[in-house]
Parts: C-alpha cells; sequence; structure tokens
C-alpha cells in the first residue's frame, strides 16, 4: 500500500538530485488545456494527463502544464495553447492523447509547430 | 459524460472558479443502500440566494464566454436519471456544498472512472489549493489530503512529476483495494 512514507522517501530522493526547479518562471512555456464542461466532456482529461506524463518522462523542468476554462471554441475542444517565451501562441485542437508526444517533441522541444493539429488547419 | 470521475471534475472546477482555498470530495459508495453519493464542498465565494435558485438550469452561468452552463445541470441529471437526487446549499462569503446521489445498481449509473486521473489534473493544474478526497467502499475508507503531502514534501512542489505519479498510484492501489481486491 501506498503511503505517507513512501512520499517522504521520494522527497529526500528528488531533492538530492535537483536544485531548484524554475516552475512558472518568465522563461518557461506553458501549456495550458481548456478544462471547462465542453473540454472535459470531449476528452480533455487523458490530454492534460499524457502532457504531464511526457513532460516528466522527457524530464522538461522548464514547462508548465495548467488549465484554463472555456474559450468559446467549443466545438474544437478538446483545445491546447502552447506558449513559448517569445513567441506567439499556438493553438491545437480536436486534441487527443495520441498527438501529445508530437507537439512535445517537434513544437516544445524542438521549436517547430506542428502545422496540422493547429487551429489553422482545423479552419 | 461517461465516468463520474469526469462530473467531479468538472463540478470542482466551479470551486476552483469561486477561489476556494480548500476543497474537499466525498465519493460514499453503500451496497446495502444501494446509494453512492458525491458531495463535493469548498469554501469559495458561495452563491446568493438568487443564482442559487437558478444554478441548475442549463441557462444560467458566471461564464462570460458563452451564455450556456452545463456542469450542474449535467450532473443532476445524471443522479436524477438513476432514481437519485441533487442538492446544493451555498452561502455568500462561506461556501457551496453540491450533494448527488446515484442508485448504485441503476443500469444508467455511469461507473467512477478513472478518479486518479481527476486527482491528478487538479493537483497538477491547481497546486495552490487544498484538496481532501475522501472514498468510502461500505465500511472502508481511504482520504487523500493535499496538506497532509505538503507537510511531508516540505519545499518539493506538489506538481513535481514524481510525486503526481504517487498521487495515481495512491488512488489506484486503494480504489482496488477498497472493491477488494489488490
Amino acid at each position: 500500500m501506498k503511503s505517507l512514507e513512501e512520499l517522504k522517501a521520494i522527497r529526500e530522493r528528488v531533492q538530492s538530485s535537483i536544485n531548484i526547479r524554475n516552475e512558472g518562471g518568465a522563461d518557461s512555456t506553458r501549456v495550458v488545456v481548456g478544462m471547462a464542461t465542453c473540454g472535459i466532456a470531449a476528452g480533455a482529461r487523458p490530454v492534460l494527463a499524457a502532457f504531464v506524463d511526457e513532460v516528466a518522462r522527457r524530464k522538461l523542468e522548464h514547462v508548465m502544464v495548467t488549465q484554463t476554462g472555456c474559450i468559446g471554441i467549443c466545438r474544437l475542444e478538446p483545445v491546447v495553447e502552447v506558449y513559448v517565451p517569445g513567441q506567439e501562441k499556438v493553438t491545437y485542437v480536436k486534441m487527443t492523447a495520441d498527438k501529445v508526444a508530437k507537439i512535445v517533441s517537434d513544437h516544445i522541444v524542438n521549436g517547430k509547430v506542428v502545422a496540422e493539429y493547429t487551429i489553422g488547419a482545423a479552419e | 459524460m461517461n465516468e463520474l470521475s469526469l462530473h467531479i471534475l468538472d463540478i470542482v472546477q466551479n470551486s476552483v472558479a469561486a477561489r476556494a482555498k480548500h476543497i474537499e470530495i466525498d465519493v460514499l459508495e453503500d451496497k446495502e443502500k444501494d446509494r453512492l453519493e458525491i458531495r463535493v464542498k469548498d469554501d469559495g465565494a458561495g452563491m446568493t440566494p438568487e443564482l442559487l435558485k437558478n444554478v441548475t438550469d442549463p441557462f444560467v452561468t458566471t461564464r462570460t464566454t458563452r451564455k450556456v452552463g452545463l456542469g450542474i445541470p449535467l450532473l443532476k441529471f445524471a443522479a436524477e436519471s438513476t432514481g437519485g437526487s441533487f442538492s446544493i446549499e451555498s452561502e455568500v462569503g462561506k461556501g457551496t456544498v453540491i450533494d448527488a446521489v446515484f442508485t448504485l445498481s441503476h443500469i444508467d449509473r455511469a461507473p467512477l472512472g478513472n478518479m486518479a486521473e481527476t486527482m491528478e489534473s487538479l493537483v497538477v493544474t491547481n497546486p495552490e489549493i487544498e484538496f481532501t478526497y475522501k472514498r468510502q467502499v461500505g465500511e472502508k475508507r481511504f482520504m487523500l489530503s493535499t496538506e497532509e503531502m505538503k507537510t511531508v514534501l516540505g519545499g518539493l512542489p506538489i506538481s513535481s512529476p514524481e510525486v503526481l505519479m504517487w498521487v495515481k498510484d495512491t488512488v489506484n492501489e486503494n480504489e482496488k483495494e477498497l472493491n477488494g481486491g489488490a
């Protein structure tokens, strides 16, 4: 059974291996998932979970996964906005968990927007 | 929505929007009474009597992007279509309690679904809010408290990947245990 003891062990292990996580700083990339009723009903939760997993797997400490409400394009949900510092916001629509790895590797890591998944391609 | 855990994720967004600092989620199952109860309790802004009266109407929302609010009506419908009940209590400045009761064995009752992913989503996107998740099946109980977690974690952010993994595993394992498996 999982316990708070185990959590303590995690703290000791993680704190000794990293210095300070740079969360929410001005130079972090933000991945914003729409989590209103429309987004959740369309499948936003597994998309959010996939981003969290992928960012963890690649140890991307400058990436923050967060949420927003309804942005008014419910028919294109799940919607994800990616904010890379110094660049324009990119809006991905009709997201699925399967599309997440490509967005993380191509866009967030290598700086190349995945045009086929964007709102521009869908409209 | 085909999982009760998705309704929970959705309803909790109202508490987040109401600037709650502490949100309690209870999922209580009683096989003898054939009943499953979901309760979401927050210390957010609360609602005026007028908004409270109309909040189960789909055409009432506090949101400004659209004029339709479906979260509460959907949960109410889900509960009532199993022969259950739904209620909300709220007071401005104190908070809101939402209570949805389902008939456990009713064919239209959706499964609880992936509560681990719901809790992970809530913690990662609202690291500053305290969540208490209480799950009960018969006499067996499980509780997850972010306040307790933060005491153990010290300065390590609750949204750290290793911690989120622990949240998911903990909720999943306890759910199995509560349902007699493991």
